[in-house]
């Protein structure tokens, strides 16, 4: 008999990671200036962190990391997402890029990218999703070919976070003599690590956000070309490396602090003596939120033992951004206002912000469909 | 998870999984108290685990009871064993003496009061204990009642001398209010209970039972809908091959992880000695655990369609206690007002350290 689904075992935080919180409280203190203005992409706030060695804090010291640990880096990054932070130039680097680098870098790689990293001087993004190829991932159409001293490759990449400011993508397609195998549809998956400031052939538009904003970009790849030591792990191994780099983007923290400051909001609104019903709603709230930290750090715990808990970080996704989408929904129903992003009230701005910034939560890495595929699997059905 | 608190939790499993059959779930519903289950769990010394050596227990830490006790909610054990073990505490922290009958305890719910005045050397008992779970089955009953100077606690052999009004919660568990007009009780029948085990504890821990036993009644109903999803066919293949299907199951697991991990916060809150902080922390698990059984019980139900909807399927023995145990010892509402009443208290600028402290 099954006994439980899924592993989300105990775990308590270090006495470390209790000093650690006490110190970026402080340095949140000080950078106040910094948070929350939306200028989430700030490459000198980031440099102020990899001062203090907050960028890589897991990795190995021989790649300029810090060897602390995963639950150290928890704290570290829960208390810059409360707090409003601009994380966003080392941000993927840091959560998926670094992690996956280390696991399937080569020694070149990691000696040049990594400390590089660390010392936020190279930012990240994400090449996967593609005009045809959104949820189905495999079906990507971007193709690599072997030429002399490299590949060259032709495609394009959609929904591109960052494009437009990150040095680097690792970039998700396949070799173009893998075909359309209907059998394996994962042959020929292959990753590489593309120079985004200095490559001919590459195009990138902006693709501006329901909000007006410019953080997704469109990119044209025509006959780029990446040199052979910018081949990211193996040819044909582009899935694998993929999947593991999902249990990282899945689980943590950001998956359901992006909107806290509207929960924080609500809870000055209502004051300091609430009614019973309001209370409750906002009760439950809570209840879920402290549940999700706790499942998150779980986690956490299982990346610090080496597991890669697929089906607990897609677990995690999923109710985090179920509470995240309820948050506004609740807040329209507790605390009536017209939002408005530019109002003086900060909680008629954040409803706002949190209305239309809901929708995104349950699409980007990974949609809630593709989430609940996963779990479903997980618990045999597939 | 230590390695006895690991032998413990199997050698419970097997002794549930042999005893716990539908036939005694059944009988037990309709007044046949399960003696031999409750014989064979009272021989693995369980129920009396968390008493000192010296009262007959084992010193075992309430984390081993509560994980006994999701195990027994996965087994639906017809039984008062989390009643018998907060019995147990309150009664010994007063120096009153356990046996190891089943037992329950009392008041369970907020708007009930005792009294308790002085009769010679003896005491009169008098007020109202509502919905107390398993009173006619018990052997000993252990209540909380105010006298003018402070909290005592009373042990009585039974449901004599009370007025008796005998209910049942949804799920057939006895839950018996009990009035009681001047009833004489024997001096040694009533002592001081320890700094700390008073009505507000009684309650708390009593939510926290409740939490951990619908988390184990939650596995059980998820376990119980995948497997009957992968086994009942229709359109030619079993319905677990639709995405609709699948995809409700993967929420209803979702919200049985969650469950699982807010009744392990509460659980964990015990060893705090604030009970202000010890009282938020419940209340979250509280919470939590009860929207969970909400959602997910509707879910299980609707894989299953018409079969889950008989008294035949096991189903409902999961499902009806979810709904039932919801509202014991306060509902989530309940509990939810409680959390925000805390944060709101606190102000918006302490949320996060209130989250994340400790």
């Amino acid at each position: 008999m099954m006994q439980q689904a899924f592993r989300f075992d105990p775990v308590e935080l270090p006495p470390a990671a209790k000093a650690l919180r006490r110190e970026v409280r402080a340095f949140l203190d000080d950078n106040h200036a910094s948070l929350g203005n939306r200028r989430d992409h700030d490459q000198a706030f980031s440099r102020k962190m990899a001062e203090r060695g907050w960028i890589g804090m897991t990795w190995p010291k021989q790649y300029g990391g810090h060897e602390r640990t995963a639950f150290e880096r928890y704290v570290m990054i829960e208390e810059m997402l409360a707090a409003g932070a601009p994380v966003g130039f080392h941000w993927t680097a840091d959560r998926q890029s670094g992690p996956n680098i280390l696991r399937y870098g080569s020694d070149e790689q990691k000696d040049y990218f990594l400390p590089r990293i660390v010392r936020a001087e190279l930012s990240f993004c994400i090449g996967m999703s593609e005009p045809d190829s959104g949820s189905d991932l495999a079906g990507t159409r971007t193709r690599a070919v072997k030429v002399d001293g490299g590949f060259r490759i032709n495609g394009s990449k959609l929904w591109t976070s960052n494009a437009h400011r990150a040095d680097y993508m690792i970039l998700f397609c396949k070799m173009a003599d893998a075909g359309q195998d209907e059998v394996d549809r994962h042959a020929g998956a292959t990753q590489f690590l593309v120079d985004l400031k200095n490559s001919p052939g590459i195009e990138i538009r902006p693709v501006i956000n329901l909000l007006g904003e410019h953080h997704f970009n469109q990119l044209f790849l025509t006959d780029l070309f990446v040199p052979d030591n910018r081949l990211f792990g193996e040819i044909g191994n582009g899935w694998r490396q993929v999947s593991s780099e999902l249990a990282f983007e899945r689980s943590g923290p950001d998956r359901f602090l992006v909107l806290f400051k509207l929960l924080t909001e609500m809870v000055r609104v209502a004051g300091p003596n609430p009614d019973r019903a309001t209370a409750s709603a906002l009760g439950r709230l809570v209840a879920q939120l402290a549940t999700l930290r706790r499942m998150s750090l779980s986690i956490a715990g299982m990346l610090q033992e080496g597991l890669q808990p697929l089906n607990e970080a897609a677990v995690t996704k999923d109710l985090g951004t179920r509470y995240e989408q309820d948050l506004p929904v609740m807040a329209r129903q507790l605390f009536p206002a017209e939002p408005e992003l530019a109002a003086v009230d900060t909680y008629v701005s954040m409803l706002a912000r949190a209305t239309m910034n809901a929708p995104r939560l349950s699409i980007q890495g990974g949609t809630r469909e593709i989430l609940r595929g996963i779990i479903a699997r997980g618990l045999g059905l597939r | 998870m230590r390695d006895e608190t690991r032998m413990l939790l199997e050698s419970v499993g097997r002794l549930f999984e042999d005893h716990c059959t539908k036939a005694v779930a059944d009988s037990a519903e309709t007044g046949t108290f399960p003696h031999a289950l409750w014989q064979a769990v009272s021989d693995t010394g369980v129920p009396l685990a968390a008493l000192p050596e010296s009262a007959g227990g084992a010193d075992a830490e309430w984390s081993d009871l509560c994980a006994v006790l999701r195990v027994a909610g996965r087994h639906a054990a017809p039984i008062p064993l989390a009643e018998t073990m907060l019995a147990a505490w309150v009664a010994s922290s007063a120096g009153l003496e356990v046996t190891e009958k089943p037992m329950t305890v009392g008041p369970v719910r907020g708007d009930d009061r005792l009294t308790l005045e002085r009769d010679g050397n003896g005491w009169r008992l008098s007020g109202r204990a509502s919905r107390l779970p398993w009173a006619t089955d018990a052997g000993r009953i252990v209540l909380l009642a105010d006298t003018a100077d402070g909290a005592m606690a009373v042990v009585l052999d039974g449901t004599a001398g009370a007025e008796l009004a005998a209910g049942r919660n949804m799920a057939g568990e006895p839950r018996d209010t009990l009035s009681f007009s001047g009833l004489r009780v024997a001096g040694d029948a009533v002592a001081r209970a320890a700094a700390g085990v008073d009505r507000a504890a009684l309650y708390r821990r009593g939510a926290l039972a409740r939490a951990v036993l619908m988390a184990g009644a939650l596995e059980r109903a998820l376990d119980t809908a995948v497997t009957y999803a992968g086994e009942r066919k229709q359109f030619g293949r079993p319905i677990g091959k639709f995405q609709a299907v699948q995809q409700n199951l993967a929420v209803m697991a979702g919200q049985v992880a969650a469950a699982g991990a807010a009744a392990d916060l509460g659980v964990e809150a015990l060893s705090i000695d604030d009970p202000a902080k010890q009282e938020f922390l419940i209340a979250i698990a509280k919470t939590r655990v009860g929207d969970a059984a909400t959602l997910a019980s509707e879910i299980a139900h609707q894989v299953h369609g018409a079969i889950g909807f008989t008294k035949e399927y096991s189903l409902q023995l999961s499902t009806r206690r979810l709904w039932s145990w919801r509202d014991e010892f306060g509902g989530d509402t309940e509990w939810a007002a409680k959390v925000g009443t805390y944060v709101c208290g606190g102000g918006a600028d302490a949320l996060w350290p209130t989250l994340t402290d400790g």
